[in-house]
């Protein structure tokens, strides 16, 4: 019940978004988003609501924090 | 430019377990790992991910399924009001099936009740203007991940002058529950694997008392396969490291803050009380109420219903297997009388309730 689907921003008319996922469009309202949002920002979508903006650069980290154990795996499976 | 889909690298999933094997490697202690939110119970099933733990880490899950932490009488509250004429029961899907003490929402519906799934409580704020004559209820069930989209359709038919727009709330707060449950000895939680939505709405900071005051690790992680083995991975270098703070795995979604403007309209629609769990109990200051600003919303005081003793079913062992002390497999009626198709209790209708999920995948 709690999962919200990271949605790519197409269109916005007021508050109100049209996001996409995998072909899948949605009408989500920005009235509890508390970042300003862009065409193209990806973001959180739960129950007709966009909840959080996609910090990319956060993304970016968090990818190269767990690479640092990809070797590893390699050699141990 | 980020590929989301990297989260479900099976190379980054095997990287990340070999470092727990490497970080636990000679240790003799089993360290206890609690989720308490539905979406990662499924993931943890469906990845597999306990088959590539080593022995020494062990997840147990905790109430993290809405609908099953929900008491039988709200069902029953909700199959009565589906009785009554002239009424529309809007719900989300996991809803419909819960076996209420004698009659669920499902067979209300093949009785002929106005029983319908909605994707977003807006739909049935929209379903309400377009049916005046009618009354229109939403089941408002979740956490704090979907607390804020019952307020902010509260706040809409409010602000469009609706008058047959109603909720009936049951909605939840996770942070003192997991207090509660990392005090029981029997469960002896070592660190918590915390919810990833509901985090992004309450902000990590929500989880410093547990850490601070009551020496558990927190790690708020997402709910890719590598996000959760990730999430582990950092609570298992805590205990390695003799630490217990709390940490954001899903960073890309998290803050310590939280979304402030989601916890602004929380404030501003609901009241925090005290609120029975299933299986665990009443436990103060857990739940949401309607607050007295928009009481003409609330289902519960505005619209008079004849509601059943409730009666819970015999043998079922939800209460437990939602405190994390019985494991799916263990209930006697698990897959035999209880299955998806013909569920007992709450645990196997949701597709986020822990029988649910092991009937499925497996383990």
């Amino acid at each position: 019940m709690c999962l919200a689907v990271p949605m790519k921003v197409v269109s916005i008319d007021n508050e109100t978004a049209i996001a996409e996922v995998d072909g899948v469009k949605r009408e989500a309202s920005l009235m509890m988003l508390n970042e300003e949002v862009n065409v193209g920002d990806y973001v959180l979508i739960h129950a007709g609501f966009a909840i959080s903006r996609l910090d990319e650069a956060e993304a970016l980290e968090t990818i190269s924090l767990m690479r640092e154990c990809l070797e590893l795996g390699q050699e141990t499976l | 430019m980020i590929n989301l889909e990297e989260f479900r690298s099976r190379d980054l999933v095997k990287g990340l377990a070999a470092k727990i094997r490497e970080l636990t490697a000679g240790r003799t202690d089993t360290m206890t790992f609690m989720e308490v939110c539905g979406t990662h119970t499924m993931s943890i099933y469906q990845y597999g991910i306990r088959s590539l733990l080593p022995p020494q880490v062990r997840l147990i899950s905790g109430p993290g399924c809405p609908v099953c932490v929900t008491p039988i009488g709200y069902v029953d509250h909700s199959v009565a009001f589906a009785r009554l004429p002239g009424t529309i029961i809007t719900t989300f899907g996991d809803m419909l099936r819960v076996p209420g003490s004698t009659s669920s929402l499902m067979q209300e519906r093949a009785r002929g009740a106005d029983v319908r799934i909605v994707y977003s409580p807006l739909d049935a704020v929209n379903l309400a203007e377009k049916n005046p004559d009618k009354k229109v209820i939403f089941l408002g069930v979740g956490f704090e991940t979907t607390a804020p989209a019952i307020a902010g359709s509260i706040i809409i038919a409010a602000a469009r002058g609706l008058e047959n727009f109603f909720v009936l709330t049951a909605h939840k707060t996770i942070p003192i529950p997991m207090q509660v449950l990392s005090s029981d000895p029997e469960l002896g939680i070592d660190g918590y694997i915390c919810p990833a939505h509901v985090s992004a709405i309450i902000g990590a900071n929500a989880y410093r008392f547990l850490a601070e005051e009551h020496g558990i690790p927190c790690v708020a992680t997402g709910f890719e396969p590598a996000d959760v083995m990730h999430g582990v991975e950092m609570l298992v270098r805590q205990i390695v490291e003799g630490r217990s703070d709390v940490e954001i795995q899903y960073s890309r979604f998290v803050t310590w803050e939280g979304n402030v403007k989601a916890q602004a309209v929380l404030r501003d629609v609901f009241t925090p009380v005290d609120s029975a769990w299933r299986g665990i109990g009443v436990i103060p200051q857990s739940g949401l109420e309607i607050a007295d600003k928009y009481a003409a919303f609330d289902a519960a005081k505005v619209i008079p219903v004849e509601v059943e003793e409730p009666r819970e079913a015999k043998g079922c062992q939800c209460g437990e297997v939602l405190k994390g002390k019985v494991a799916p497999f263990d209930c006697p009626l698990f897959g035999g009388v209880c299955t998806p198709e013909t569920p007992v209790g709450a645990c196997m209708v949701s597709s986020e309730g822990s029988c649910a999920a092991a009937y499925k995948y497996g383990q």
